[in-house]
């Protein structure tokens, strides 16, 4: 069974096409920027438990909006603490012929989670800082597993697309944004790069939990901010580098 | 000599379909040969502009014709710009310059001038009070006391018993194919084979052939009047555009139907332009410049309307909607490059909500024209899409349009009485108020028993809602029936029916109202406790209700399969009934913009609806109930089967520009895979909106920045500025689909 936090039948900033996308509940990482704070616990009252089957029931339903490009898409929370129940989640959607993404920040390296991988379409990887101190401090972990995994879906020549949340003055320093890029220059399999813009939607959340928001007064990125980013990143991954 | 059109059984009978079947030049390509207005369309559209702003200065209306019983050939032409016009011909003299049409009511039209400053001329009135008698005086000499309740009430409302009924359209491509002299021909060998038993039927017919007639020599008159010989076919491009117009603007100087709709014209031209592209006498700018100067035409077409039918139908609309798109039964489909012209004209001359463009959609069209429609409705907000398919596979036809917003018709075969709506909600509250209207008391169905106190149990009220809408579908009907005799009597539409076969197809095209509230209300009922609140006379004014309940629009069977049910019952109690010249029956799930007024003349509903509260428009959601996700919401809307609904099921989609995908490429991709995925389950009507809350916020505070700014609602698009208040804040109300 996977544990739920919420669905939303009509995704489209989560992988190619329309999608559906499934956020579980449960992350170790503990983002200072998250926006979706109340996905993080690993267990909630709220969440819901369902199975493959439910899942499938649902993507049969969409199926006729998915077109070439749409599928499911897992995201979270962190979908790879749950990859035993998603790996049988995503071999049916592999025999019923359901594109699949999976968003993940990288925190686990395992036997499990390169089993996921192998049955995944696209692996949208988050990569929040290249530098581990700063990734430390913005996640509370080490980036060190994130990294692995980067290469380990490099080796296995599949499909990945990488993420980066440009937070100013948390990830927007230009030598670590170059030495990001410069890090996945030559990875053959990463076919798009997102940036993706900070935003302060989440904030409410932090309340509703009665928790402190680390960023309070961080702005979302000007476009100046963005263009600049955008330039050290294309410099090194050119036409992959996308703006969302 | 021009180059002889490819010979068929067009040529011995009259079949445009067979026409374009042989002629047509289907286009598979891209978008990229548009061209952009010329400095005439330029110029023409700027006067337009200014008369439009000064018509809305004027609060509506610019003026008024208070002398002149409207005929096909009661005005002189009219013109914007005669040297520039390649399109001639008003429905009066002057552009937006409105008729009265006292043959629907002389109060009426009384009325309507004394509201917006004029002042009908005595004369007029005289006749039509002493001498001439109106459609409306006749429906309220035969109408019951039942039905004058019902339309008090407000169960039945917008019935065309005080206005024209509309929603006939002739097949205008006739005049350009075989020129009215032919036209005759056929219509007097019609004629003369009515023959037999004197019966009601066969005199009333012979007598109708007749009128038809004297409609089609009055148009050669018509165009005479503009300089133009229509008694034979037409040669050119512009003149089969030209003829097509005279037809069409014949019906619209004597009628003014609530939607008078074109048909599906646009591939029709489209044989002539090619021809004439050919053989090198038309260029691409000159072909668009014909077609932007048809649409700016449509675009100026005004009725006389009162302010309690604006509340009904806001935003002064004409629905002159134009179908294109579609596929032949052979598999061929039917775009062409004036398919493209046509879309294009909301670039050239801005976006516009007349014509109603209406695009009969299948995902097997060609990619280069979807990729356009998604573009076009990405920036303009003005297109609505029918499923193809399904319309095609249920009704057995391939050439036909769609009258008003999603009536589908066979063009120039199949004609339908309108038949407005009936509030369901209000339905449901006699049930619940033992027959008795929940606002005033009054007992509207008899022998509905009283419920017993307490939480409403759900088989008591199944039973007496069963009964309830089987009373109110035969008054329905019955209804219907008085004001559709009463109309061919005293307004019978001889201009449009003149283009159509003299063996006719008719429906009589119901509608429902408030099917979400209901639907809501009922799985309330059945799924949680609801207890009503009463007041003194025992009616009902609140409900509480205990524990959850599955809500339309979730894509939830548990609920959805009561939406589905309510539609079927209403549907086959119709279908039950005697109707009117042997019509069938068909059914709409649409409510235009009557959901605001709907909602203010229904109480409370056990939905948790506070009284006066507007319904969700058509067969959508009610607004902030669909809470998972867009799919979701669009899947609820497609359970509900065509089959049940012929006349249509409505759904209005909004989305924010954003959560469609990070930049227009990707919309458009997913906006077209999103129509598919909705229309492959065969779901029958979307209207899409790509817009920002915000733009509709600021535009009603700052009307004069957004002349153009068009919105779809329920079936047709409007001007969003000449809506009401009520109307903007219902809008702005809805649910806009968004993502984080």
């Amino acid at each position: 069974m996977l544990k739920i936090h919420s669905i939303d039948t009509f995704g489209t900033h989560d992988g190619p096409g329309i999608r559906l996308v499934v956020f579980v509940q449960g992350c170790h990482f503990r983002c200072a920027y998250c926006h979706n704070p109340d996905t993080q616990a690993l267990e909630t009252k709220e969440m819901k438990l369902m199975s493959t089957n439910d899942i499938i029931k649902l993507l049969e339903k969409e199926k006729t909006y998915f077109g070439k490009l749409g599928g499911l898409t897992v995201s979270g929370g962190e979908p790879t603490l749950q990859a035993p129940a998603l790996i049988e989640l995503f071999k049916e959607c592999r025999k019923l012929g359901f594109n699949t993404c999976l968003d993940t920040c990288g925190a686990i390296f395992d036997q499990n989670t390169q089993d996921l991988y192998a049955l995944t379409d696209i692996v949208m990887l988050d990569v929040k800082h290249i530098d581990p101190a700063w990734h430390q401090k913005l996640t509370k972990s080490s980036n060190e597993n994130v990294l692995k995994n980067a290469a380990y879906r490099e080796k296995t020549g599949q499909e990945m697309w990488l993420r980066y949340v440009l937070v100013p003055g948390w990830t927007d320093q230009p030598e670590y944004l170059e030495t990001w890029a410069k890090y996945f220059a030559n990875y053959q399999t990463v076919k798009r790069v997102e940036i993706i813009p900070y935003h302060e939607l989440g904030v409410f959340k932090y309340k509703a939990l009665g928790r402190k928001y680390e960023l309070d007064g961080v702005k979302p990125p000007s476009k100046a901010d963005l263009d600049q980013a955008e330039k050290i990143f294309k410099k090194y991954l050119g036409l992959k580098v996308i703006v969302v | 000599m021009k180059k002889q059109f490819k010979p068929g059984k067009w040529q011995e009978e009259i079949s445009t379909r067979d026409f374009i079947l042989n002629n047509i030049t289907p286009y598979d390509g891209d978008d990229q040969f548009l061209t952009g207005p010329t400095k005439a369309t330029t110029k023409l559209w700027e006067q337009s502009s200014e008369l439009l702003k000064q018509e809305i200065k004027n609060g509506g209306v610019l003026d008024v014709d208070t002398k002149t019983i409207p005929s096909i050939t009661s005005h002189k032409p009219g013109y914007l710009d005669k040297k520039l016009e390649k399109i001639v011909g008003f429905q009066t003299d002057a552009p937006l310059k409105r008729a009265m049409k006292p043959y629907g009511g002389i109060r009426v039209v009384e009325a309507a001038c004394e509201e917006n400053g004029y002042k009908v001329d005595p004369e007029v009135s005289e006749i039509f009070t002493k001498y001439r008698k109106s459609h409306n005086d006749g429906v309220f000499d035969a109408y019951t006391k039942t039905m004058r309740q019902l339309r008090s009430t407000g169960i039945l409302t917008g019935l065309p018993d005080n206005y024209a009924r509309g929603r006939i359209i002739g097949d205008y491509r006739r005049v350009a194919l075989y020129g009215i002299d032919r036209l005759i021909e056929f219509k007097k060998a019609d004629r003369e084979a009515l023959d037999g038993v004197m019966t009601d039927d066969l005199i009333r017919l012979r007598e109708e052939v007749s009128e038809q007639i004297k409609a089609l020599q009055d148009m050669k008159i018509m165009a005479a009047d503009h300089g133009f010989d229509i008694s034979k076919p037409a040669e050119t491009a512009q003149e089969a555009i030209q003829w097509t117009w005279f037809g069409f603007l014949a019906a619209l100087k004597e009628q003014d139907g609530a939607a008078m709709s074109l048909g599906n014209v646009s591939s029709f031209f489209d044989i002539y332009i090619e021809r004439d592209m050919t053989e090198g006498s038309l260029t691409e700018v000159e072909a668009q410049e014909l077609v932007d100067h048809f649409i700016m035409k449509c675009r100026l077409i005004r009725h006389l309307r009162m302010n309690a039918y604006n509340e009904l139908f806001a935003g002064d609309p004409t629905w002159i909607t134009e179908s294109v798109g579609g596929f032949f039964e052979n598999g061929q489909h039917k775009i062409t490059k004036t398919s493209f012209r046509f879309l294009q004209s909301l670039y050239n001359i801005g976006p516009a909500p007349e014509p109603n463009l209406t695009i009969l959609w299948s995902d097997k069209l060609p990619e280069g024209f979807k990729k356009f429609c998604a573009k076009v409705s990405i920036d303009t907000s003005s297109l609505q899409y029918e499923n193809d398919e399904l319309m095609r596979d249920v009704s057995h036809c391939d050439d036909y349009c769609i009258a008003c917003c999603v009536s589908m018709m066979e063009t120039g075969k199949e004609m339908q009485f309108f038949g407005a709506r009936c509030n369901l909600a209000k339905a449901l509250l006699l049930a619940l108020n033992e027959g008795r209207d929940e606002n005033s008391g009054e007992l509207i169905v008899p022998d509905i028993e009283k419920l017993p106190a307490g939480p409403i149990d759900y088989q008591d009220f199944e039973k007496r809602f069963k009964k309830t809408v089987a009373y109110l579908a035969k008054a329905y009907v019955n209804t219907m029936d008085v004001i559709h005799y009463m109309h061919d009597k005293y307004y019978y539409e001889r201009a449009q029916m003149a283009l159509m076969d003299t063996k006719i197809k008719r429906n009589m095209a119901f509608g429902i109202a408030g099917l979400s509230v209901v639907t809501d209300s009922i799985s309330a009922i059945k799924f949680a406790k609801v207890t009503a609140t009463r007041n003194e006379e025992g009616l009902t004014t609140g409900f509480k209700v205990e524990g959850e309940y599955p809500m339309y629009g979730n894509d939830d069977d548990k609920v959805d399969s009561i939406a589905q049910k309510l539609v079927s019952d209403f549907n086959a109690e119709l279908a039950k009934q005697h109707i009117y010249r042997d019509a069938v029956p068909t059914l709409s799930v649409l409510t235009i913009t009557s959901n605001v007024v709907y909602g203010k003349k229904t109480g409370a509903t056990p939905d948790g609806r506070q009284a006066g509260e507007a319904f969700a428009p058509g067969a959508n959601p009610m607004h902030g109930r669909d809470h998972s996700g867009a799919i979701a919401s669009l899947n609820s809307v497609a359970k509900i089967k065509y089959e049940n609904a012929r006349d249509g099921i409505s759904n209005t989609f909004s989305i924010v520009p954003k959560t469609l995908g990070e930049n227009k490429e990707v919309q458009i991709n997913n906006l077209l895979a999103m129509i598919d995925g909705y229309f492959n389950k065969r779901a029958h009507h979307l209207n899409v909106n790509v817009l920002n809350r915000e733009t509709l916020e600021d535009a009603m505070e700052h009307p004069e920045k957004y002349p153009q700014l068009t919105i779809r609602v329920s079936g047709y698009a409007v001007n969003f500025i000449r809506l009401s208040k009520d109307h903007q804040r219902e809008v702005i109300a809805r649910t806009f689909h968004e993502s984080m």
